[in-house]
């Protein structure tokens, strides 16, 4: 294989940011910033993401392109976990119960959306910003009305509603990330942890999706998505693989957002879920997928390479900066990618 | 001097060569016919001369270029089209959403000045519309063509969608050099020769025009010389009186390729297999007005008439594509129209003249092209585990390779996409498809269109095969009169929609003629 033909292979957004990334690690070499932490940072950070990254390829697979409003899985996903932290579970019954609240309703979700995004063939990306606008501001009122007592919910005097941010400590905050993790008993910042339940729940999700694309449905909605007409004239019914594609993203970024905010630590209410669509975007984009393929292997490159990227920088460039810079990287690298996308269309990649 | 000299042309993608040191000549308003198998290099060495993408990014190519002696390489169509060359390609380059003349005149738009213009720059005149409208009109008319320049492209049968294309090349002011790939495989016959006649006009204008087809007896009559690749090398390069048909076949395939015609059978106490009555199609361009037919059980029942008169429709209208009434009854069993999903469920499947648009997935492999349908419709191809049904991949390739074999379909495996494919081996595909779904009924329309002589015939022997020993029913729709003739065992002339006539395949050449024009012979004697 000669160097051109390996670099189009790789493409040029990877490429840059697998030599950015690989510069970061040297320069954290460089500063003695202890490379033990960082490392488990990067794989916390990759089984918080990966399933909200993971959401992005059944919309794709399935012609509806990127799925901006992941947004609306994400507030089932959260409305899940509250009312399993009203409930009172805590650890893994939280976990599961809150799944068990949220992902049936982000079905039924996706399937009402799903609907509506065959009425904008073509549209897609587009409408779906607006959606994810729409359903964000309406459950900011949810928020606000929803009749629940538990103290550590809601704010503890005076105001209405919800806290804007909610700590999961006594729910089932970092549930997963504790699961199976090894070695046992290292604790601090600079000693490496394996969060082993969290990356075996992302491999969970991921074989499912896998197998689904090698089912028979799944084949019949990469059609639906590749070629209208192709799909048509060959007996597939396209909207309701559409149909299906946005249901199963749905249930994904609800499913996502639980692991997402266990990782975290803290449910993030109101504005936060309009925040989560452009990074998953802008990872499966950078794992080598176009707006119209999308494979498990441009999950799990595209979300190692951009949360290593951020989980490096921090450190690194705060250091060498002084300033909150790694911020800037992560709005400067997740727009700048997924505009290099839009502008390169359906293009091979 | 030549108005073009391609020297030593070598082409290769990722490895594989494609093009081996090619090389040609054509002078001022000479015609020359380019030919070869399917996959010999011939759309490769076009794309070359016109600056396509595609050869760019795939690492260039090799030798050298000269417009009359002018050292020429073009790095876009652009380039090649200010050096006044135009090329209409082999897939279609149409935007479907844009009306005829905005197709023609994309980026040559006329405009009147303006003031924005004058200070910004001439993207900011006003578009001159009815010049626009005008010049298409000419360029229309001058191909015999009859249709408003203001309809969209979209729903426009393939046929027409041709003629835009050819419009738009002829519509440039500068044109020296012409390049057709396969322009005459979507015409019927008759609008070929029309087609022709307008290459012979524009040839005596000075405009030299390079042109591909795998209908030898067109280069025949029309060229001037022909230059033959095989395996992307060049075999011959000769002056078209030192050549004979048989001796263009040889070189191309290197063998000599018969094609033969069945013996005729008489099917006349056959069951009816498929029966229409009183069927419309509401498909642009090729409407069909209320059509009754019978075809019977295991008959290759062939379809000819002129191209929007409604020919393409009636197979398109039985599967479903597009808005249909009256009735379709396959086996005395009424079938619930507008619907392919029913068609397919009842065994029937439909090789759509539109291969690029219905026939390809061009971004995944040719095995899983190729088991689609019977996979989707049959479960063919399917393994159950645990609780879903999953796809065989071993099976899948198993069958592919079958398929390549038979159909001696180009590739480098059964895992190639099929836009990596050359024309004809993208039609091979859809081809290998339709008959992996081993229907009872077999639509397919153009089956031959844009294949090279040796797969052509292996195209026809298979359905002829299919129809006499496994009693498959075929109905085949084609522009071509002598491949209806060399197979059929009926053959219905649609005109203006209706039903001409039906014909045996041994009737008078100008009986089949004039039910084509929407004449009857008897009639026109009786008047003479
Ligand atoms: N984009 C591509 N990438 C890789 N290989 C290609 C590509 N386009 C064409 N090829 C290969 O190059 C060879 C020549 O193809 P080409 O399209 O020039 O054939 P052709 O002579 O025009 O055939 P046809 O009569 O079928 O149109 C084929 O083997 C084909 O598979
Ligand atoms: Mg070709």
């Amino acid at each position: 294989m000669t160097l051109k033909t390996l670099y189009q292979k790789i493409g040029f957004p990877r490429l840059i940011i697998t030599v950015f990334f690989i510069a970061l690690l040297i320069g954290a070499v460089v500063l003695n910033i202890p490379l033990a932490g960082l490392w488990s940072s990067i794989f916390v950070r990759f089984g918080m993401n990966a399933i909200l990254v993971l959401a992005m390829v059944p919309g794709i697979r399935a012609g509806i392109g990127i799925n901006f409003n992941l947004a609306l899985g994400i507030v089932l996903g959260l409305l899940g976990a509250i009312l399993s932290f009203e409930f009172g579970f805590q650890g893994a019954t939280g976990f599961l119960v809150a799944n068990a609240i949220a992902l049936p309703l982000a079905a039924i979700a996706g399937y009402l959306y799903g609907h509506m995004l065959n009425r904008v063939k073509g549209d897609e990306m587009t409408v779906s910003n607006y959606i994810g606008l729409s359903i964000v501001s309406f459950m900011c009122i949810v928020w606000i009305i929803l009749p629940l007592t538990n103290r550590e919910l809601i704010w503890p005097m005076g105001g209405k509603g919800l806290r804007v941010t909610i700590s999961m400590e006594n729910s089932f905050g970092e549930f997963l990330n504790n699961l199976w993790a090894f070695p046992k008993g290292a604790t601090g910042a600079s000693s490496f942890v394996f969060p082993t339940g969290m990356i075996v729940y992302f491999a969970l999700w991921a074989a499912i999706v896998w197998a689904f694309n090698r089912s028979k449905a799944g084949s019949a909605m990469s059609a639906a998505g590749a070629s209208e007409l192709f799909a048509t004239s060959n007996g597939v019914n396209v909207n309701r693989y559409r149909i299906l594609g946005t249901m199963i993203s749905t249930i994904l970024a609800a499913a996502g957002i639980i692991t997402y905010a266990q990782g975290f630590g803290f449910l993030q209410l109101y504005r936060a879920p309009l925040y989560m669509s452009m990074p998953a975007a802008a990872s499966i984009l950078i794992g080598g997928a176009t707006l119209k393929d999308a494979r498990i292997i441009h999950v799990i490159i595209g979300t190692f390479l951009f949360q290593g990227l951020l989980v490096v920088a921090l450190p690194v460039i705060n250091v060498v900066s002084g300033g909150d810079m790694a911020e800037i990287v992560r709005v400067i690298v997740s727009n700048g990618i997924i505009l290099y996308a839009l502008t390169r269309g359906g293009e091979e990649a | 001097m030549a108005l073009l000299e391609m020297k030593d042309i070598s082409k290769s993608y990722s490895g594989n060569q494609v093009l081996k040191n090619v090389n040609l000549t054509i002078e001022p308003g000479e015609i020359h016919g380019l030919i070869g198998e399917n996959g010999a290099g011939k759309s490769t060495l076009m794309n070359i001369l016109f600056g396509m993408p595609v050869i760019h990014n795939t690492g260039g190519h090799e030798g050298q270029m000269f417009i009359n002696g002018e050292p020429f390489t073009p790095k876009s169509p652009m380039d090649a089209m200010a050096a006044g060359i135009g090329m209409v390609h082999q897939e279609f380059m149409l935007i479907p959403g844009f009306t005829i003349t905005e197709n023609v005149k994309l980026n040559r738009e006329n405009t009147k000045e303006t003031i924005l213009g004058k200070v910004f720059g001439k993207k900011l005149n006003r578009l001159d519309r009815e010049t626009m409208a005008e010049d298409t009109k000419i360029a229309l008319e001058k191909l015999h063509m009859n249709i408003d320049e203001f309809v969209k492209i979209q729903g426009l049968p393939v046929g027409y969608m041709q003629f835009v294309e050819i419009a738009r090349e002829i519509d440039k002011r500068n044109l020296q050099l012409l390049i057709l790939d396969e322009p005459t495989a979507v015409l019927a016959e008759s609008e070929a020769e029309k087609f022709l006649e307008v290459i012979q006009s524009l040839s005596e204008m000075g405009i030299a025009i390079l042109f591909i087809t795998h209908r030898l007896d067109e280069i025949k009559s029309v060229s001037h010389g022909i230059t033959v690749l095989r395996d992307g090398e060049m075999v011959l390069a000769e002056k078209i009186e030192n050549i004979s048909l048989v001796e263009m076949a040889r070189a191309m395939v290197g063998r000599s390729v018969e094609l033969s015609t069945e013996e005729r059978r008489d099917l006349s106490d056959a069951p009816v297999h498929l029966e229409l009555i009183d069927m419309h199609v509401k498909m642009p361009g090729e409407e069909v007005k209320g059509v009754s037919l019978e075809i019977k059980k295991g008959e290759i029942f062939g379809i000819g008439g002129l191209a929007g008169q409604g020919k393409i429709g009636i197979s398109n209208g039985i599967m479903g594509l597009y808005p249909t009434t009256g009735k379709v009854i396959k086996s005395g069993q009424e079938m619930k129209l507008n619907s392919p999903r029913e068609m397919l469920d009842n065994n029937v499947t439909f090789l759509s003249e539109d291969r690029k648009g219905m026939g390809l997935l061009l971004d995944d492999s040719i095995e899983n092209n190729i088991a689609f349908a019977a996979q989707e419709i049959k479960d063919k191809f399917l393994k159950k585990i645990l609780v879903g049904r999953f796809l065989d991949k071993k099976g899948i390739t198993e069958n592919a390779v079958k398929m390549i074999e038979e159909l001696d379909i180009r590739c480098t495996s059964s895992k190639q996409h099929t836009r990596r494919l050359s024309g004809g081996n993208q039609q091979k595909v859809c081809i290998a498809r339709a008959l992996t779904f081993e229907p009872d009924i077999l639509l397919i329309s153009e089956p031959t269109r844009g294949i090279d002589i040796g797969a052509k015939k292996l195209v026809l022997d298979t359905l002829v095969h299919l129809s006499r020993e496994e009693g498959m029913t075929v109905v085949m729709t084609s522009s071509e009169l002598a491949e209806l003739r060399q197979v059929s065992d009926r053959i219905a002339i649609i005109s203006d929609g209706k039903l001409q006539g039906i014909f045996n395949p041994d009737e008078k050449d100008e009986v089949l003629g004039l039910a084509m024009a929407g004449d009857d012979y008897e009639e026109v004697l009786n008047d003479a």
